[in-house]
């Protein structure tokens, strides 16, 4: 147990120290995570709605497929990425292969089925006759959805805090596109990873205590929703 | 490990196949009784520090500069790794290092200090994966790298990269066999360390990869001095 | 039913061979129906018969398969901003956005664009008009069923429409609930709207706030006038049972009279009733069990043409009321009187009655 005590203390304390090594590492997390998935929710909500509410022959198989999406295994991804990135694939031209911008493409990848297959489980649990009652008050086509999506709005939050955390815990995906390269494309799985192999324990320990609080606060978060549902008072005598 | 296998059919082996100096930390921790590493400064600290029970050394592999084509960029090519280091840093020349404390890390990093030259800069890329990711990592980004000869030549045709230095003494790659001293199978251990130095193994080690690559990829020298 | 002529002046919406289809099914089929101003309209049908689907078509909410609806003499569409502003609809469930009772209230004045003031105005005009002035604020998820709909009321109110429309009204809420929700709404409905059309599934309510009633079965208009007309002179076997005629008795015309006809029961008995058929023709006499009148064999008769003497052979107690079955030779009765003429007649099982009936009261249908 010595190990874990000394490697919590330690680790405590090099985060409290502001050391330079971690802290760029958890930026940079941070920053290729929620680029994802500001992408993927610009992807995925209109894709996960229209799915939602639209009705076409094929739809069973698209929304089969979309909600692959929210087991999509990260080194599947990651090799497709990969591929596609490297050389001799379609966009190899575009160089990004270990840096930043495959991280985010990869994880773009991962969080936008996600989030498309979150927002449609949403959008269908609002009743369809709430556009209908909205149009029959004179709302628009347009108003009439937006208003469906707003009663929808507590599970697009928890959408996001699922495909937030799911896109910052993956390991795959993001080593094999990024190339884990110090000062440039290392992040926190990723470090966690080459430290506890370098024996680093301390390290590793620091930058998992973060990853922990950072997947803590997102479930808090939608844990925080789902209880929000609605209350019934005792009905009052009319 | 068939063919211990089948010598010490008593024995039942698990490998784990990691870098030396992680190898060499989890015999540290007991979670290993016998480790097969090629980085004799961290195998020197390893017995210094009382952990080993008895070292030999079983063979040896080389280390190659390898690097992108064309004639760009043999124009570091030389002899000597020293000069041909020294070269790729002026050049500014994209290098990717393991930088993960491995044997070939620390290989890496003796071979710098050895060249007089500071690893750092823009052109220095510490990867901190394994050989295999790194050697397709130097090939996509046109790179140069330190890596060893087996893991190179089973990777070639997949790879970019050719061979930039070879042959330099300061290459060569020891590998040794050790025994852990509080090692919880004693007996395997030392079956084992024996029996990879003996005779039979050591001719298997000499033939191994010259099917594939015309050449051998390992030298054995046991018995040598 | 006749057509009327083309153009009729209260005539706010007309609707001109309506056909809705789902899945191979007609759900809806109407020649014409029209809703003027000045009254409120119900349309009454069980469950499953099309009346909502019918609203929303009207409504414009719903595109029909055939035909088309017309809002002041012009095709009435949801795209057009005067019809928008002038249909409204109060769907069955409440549907309730999120927020407080005010926001839900202030919606459709939003949409509309109205200012601040007279959007504050009109949501107290509402919140008074529908006694929930307490619940201003309240949150909409701590609203009890009874709220709800007084709320979804009120926030259709508020944008003042020309015609109102009410799915079902009163469908969810329970019983004690209801009572006093259908008090309040006969005295708010005539002032909700200049135009109220209200689909309903209760004979009882229809006919209770309603100035006229389109009795619609399986997407057919098969009845249209004033509660009275269809309450005494059911036009249909239909109708007769969905508005409490339910019990019914067959047999064969054996003579016709000026207004009424001479049948012959399957059970021997002869019945003088109301209506027009062939002789020799199979009928169902249809007949409410409130219209049958008992009395001891010794007490005076009636004016009541049909007179048989018989004996109690059931008794059914249902609160207030209690459900009598009488056996006479071979024909089945049943008779809904007050516990109190119960009492003071002294029935019991088996004790002889006579059981009379006016021709009126009986509807006559071919089979």
């Amino acid at each position: 147990m010595d190990v874990f005590v000394d490697a919590i203390r330690q680790a405590i304390q090099l985060l409290l120290s502001g050391d330079p090594y971690l802290w760029q590492i958890v930026s940079r997390s941070l920053q290729v995570s929620g680029l994802a998935v500001l992408l993927g929710l610009l992807a995925g909500i209109p894709l996960g709605t229209w799915l939602g509410l639209a009705r076409f022959p094929c739809r069973g198989i698209a929304v089969a497929l979309v909600n692959t999406g929210l087991a999509l295994p990260p080194v599947v991804v990651g090799l497709f990425v990969y591929v596609t990135l490297s050389r001799q694939g379609p966009l190899g031209s575009l160089g990004w292969l270990y840096t930043p911008s495959a991280m985010v493409s990869a994880q773009f990848v991962l969080a936008a089925p996600y989030v498309a297959a979150i927002t449609l489980a949403a959008v269908q649990s609002v009743p369809p006759d709430l556009r209908l009652q909205a149009r029959a008050l004179g709302a628009s086509r347009w108003q009439a959805l937006l208003l469906h999506l707003r009663e929808a709005r507590l599970s697009l939050m928890a959408a996001v805090a699922a495909g937030f955390g799911a896109v910052i815990s993956e390991v795959g995906a993001v080593i094999m596109v990024g190339g884990n390269v110090h000062g440039e494309t290392r992040v926190i799985t990723t470090a966690i990873v080459l430290e506890t192999r370098r024996g680093q324990f301390a390290t590793a320990m620091a930058l998992g205590l973060i990853l922990l609080a950072i997947a803590f606060t997102a479930n808090a978060f939608i844990t925080r929703v789902q209880q929000a549902q609605p209350r019934r008072r005792r009905p009052l005598a009319s | 490990m068939p063919a211990f296998r089948e010598a010490h059919p008593e024995y039942r082996v698990r490998v784990i196949a990691v870098g030396s100096g992680e190898a060499l930390r989890l015999a540290a921790r007991g979670d290993a009784d016998v480790v097969l590493s090629h980085s004799p400064r961290a195998e020197e600290e390893f017995m210094a520090a009382g952990y080993g029970g008895a070292r030999r050394q079983v063979m040896f592999n080389d280390f190659l500069i390898v690097g992108p084509s064309g004639d760009e960029a043999s124009r570091c090519r030389r002899l000597d790794v020293a000069s041909a280091l020294t070269c790729l840093a002026e050049s500014g020349a994209l290098f990717i290092s393991r930088g993960d404390d491995s044997g070939t890390h620390a290989k890496e990093r003796l071979l710098w200090t050895a060249a007089g030259v500071e690893p750092e800069g823009d052109w220095y890329l510490e990867a901190g994966q394994g050989m295999g990711a790194v050697l397709m990592m130097a090939s996509e980004k046109g790179a140069y790298t330190l890596s060893d000869r087996g893991t190179y030549l089973s990777m070639r045709e997949r790879l970019r990269l050719e061979v930039l230095v070879e042959g330099d003494p300061v290459l060569r790659n020891q590998y040794a066999v050790i025994t852990v001293r509080d090692a919880s199978n004693l007996e395997g251990a030392r079956a084992f360390a024996e029996w990879i130095a003996a005779p039979n193994a050591q001719a298997l080690i000499g033939e191994f990869g010259v099917e594939r690559f015309g050449r051998p990829l390992f030298s054995p020298n046991a018995a040598a001095r | 039913m006749d057509v009327p002529p083309e153009s009729r002046i209260e005539a706010l919406l007309r609707g001109e061979g309506l056909l809705r289809t789902y899945e191979g099914r007609r759900v809806v089929d109407v020649d014409w129906i029209e809703v003027r101003t000045g009254e409120v309209l119900a349309l009454l049908g069980p469950n499953g018969a099309g009346k909502s689907t019918l609203m929303r078509l009207l409504a414009a909410l719903e595109p029909a398969d055939a035909g088309r609806v017309l809002y002041r003499g012009r095709e009435a569409r949801r795209s057009d901003p005067e019809f928008r502003r002038a249909a409204v609809a109060v769907l069955q469930k409440s549907y309730l956005w999120r927020g407080t009772v005010v926001q839900n209230l202030e919606f459709g004045l939003k949409v509309r664009r109205v200012s601040a003031q007279v959007r504050r105005e009109r949501v107290r005009g509402v919140l008074e008009a529908l006694q929930i002035t307490h619940l201003t604020e309240a949150p909409v998820d701590t609203l009890s069923g009874g709220e709800a709909q007084r709320v979804a009321l009120a926030r259709a109110m508020a944008l003042e429409p020309e015609i109102l429309f009410l799915d079902e009204p009163t469908a969810d809420l329970d019983v004690t609930v209801r009572r006093g929700w259908l008090a309040d709404l006969e005295r708010i409905v005539r002032h909700a709207a200049p135009a109220i059309v209200l689909i309903t599934h209760d004979p009882g309510e229809a006919f209770a706030l309603a100035d006229r009633v389109v009795v619609i079965e399986e997407g057919r208009i098969v009845q249209e006038g004033a509660p009275p007309d269809i309450f005494e002179a059911p036009a249909t076997e239909f109708v007769a049972s969905f508005t409490g005629a339910e019990f019914m008795l067959d047999g064969e015309v054996t003579e016709t009279r000026e207004a009424t006809l001479i049948v012959r029961l399957d059970s021997g008995q002869a019945l003088e009733a109301a209506g027009r058929a062939e002789v020799g023709g199979r009928v169902r006499v249809a007949y409410r069990p409130e219209d049958v009148i008992i009395g001891l064999p010794s007490s005076s008769t009636t004016s009541a043409r049909n007179r048989f003497t018989g004996r109690v052979a059931r008794l059914h107690p249902q609160g207030g009321l209690v459900r009598t079955r009488l056996e006479i030779d071979g024909l089945s009765l049943e008779v809904l009187i007050t516990r109190h003429a119960l009492e003071e007649l002294g029935l019991a099982v088996g004790v002889p009655v006579v059981a009379q009936m006016k021709a009126t009261a009986l509807h006559v249908f071919p089979v």
